[in-house]
């Protein structure tokens, strides 16, 4: 497995709106138990450690579990460990959106900055996601093609 | 305190589902996946912040939430290489790898705060 590991996805993007009943409302009970407690945890935390070891947690992998057990049990381990490689092109626009959080807390409005952090993650997710699946594709095809002969 | 808490705990219970939800909507799942690390936590919690403190407050947790951020790489690449490199006789399913992982994410996220934060 080199840079670009080898997952197996569907080539194309799908948007299945039947998708989210069929998880079933318990896979939703424990997303917003564990959410809602490490929301709540995060606070505390903050409240009692101060916000350097409270922002540490905005970014806790809380759902992840449940998650990934989820898209296992639907579409088969390979798909849950391509989830885990979207959560970490995720992480990197998480990264982006705390860093423009750092960078203009003190200067922008509350609205302008939570609602410019929320589009720079989707957008840097989204680009990221993309360099990804061209790359992986790109490789498949060179194998496809097989050795340059000469 | 108790009140605050409970707001905390419904409204980032709410928005983890609102994004959980449109991650199990959409296929690949290498996409749905990047919805698996949203800023759920980060929206609802930062919101109150700005609602109770200073911007200087919020720049503080964002700069650690990008040490955070560095963490939860190292938690779901770890996640993954185990996940698509296990063989079919192997006891380690998705929910015992993504909790014990929770480890990975704990040092990562606690030695970055040692470096450089604390």
């Amino acid at each position: 497995v080199g840079l670009v590991p080898e997952v197996k996805t569907a080539g194309e993007i799908t948007v299945d709106l039947g998708q989210p009943g069929q998880s079933g409302w318990k896979a939703y009970v424990v997303r917003f138990a564990f959410g809602g407690a490490v929301t709540a945890s995060a606070g505390l935390i903050a409240q009692v450690y101060g916000p350097v070891v409270g922002g540490l947690f905005l970014a806790f992998p809380a759902i992840l579990p449940a998650s990934i057990t989820l898209i296992e049990s639907h579409d088969g381990g390979r798909a849950a460990g391509a989830g885990a490689l979207g959560a970490a092109i995720g992480s990197l626009g998480l990264m982006a959106f705390g860093a423009l959080v750092w960078g203009l807390g003190l200067h922008l409005s509350a609205w302008q900055v939570l609602a410019g952090s929320a589009l720079i993650w989707l957008v840097v997710s989204a680009l990221l996601w993309g360099m990804f699946e061209w790359a992986r594709r790109s490789r498949q095809q060179a194998q496809r093609n097989g050795p340059n002969p000469g | 305190m108790i009140g605050e808490l409970a707001v905390r705990f419904l409204l980032g219970g709410l928005v983890v589902c609102v994004f959980a939800a449109i991650g199990d909507a959409l296929k690949p799942k290498s996409l749905a996946g990047i919805f698996g690390a949203a800023p759920s936590v980060a929206l609802v919690t930062l919101a109150l912040v700005f609602a109770k403190e200073d911007g200087a407050y919020a720049a503080l947790e964002g700069r650690s939430m990008v040490a955070g951020a560095v963490a939860l790489l190292a938690y779901s690449l770890v996640v993954s290489r185990v996940l698509l490199r296990r063989t079919g006789q192997s006891p380690i399913n998705a929910l015992v790898m993504g909790s014990l992982a929770w480890i990975v994410w704990l040092v990562v996220a606690f030695s970055l705060w040692g470096l450089f934060l604390r």
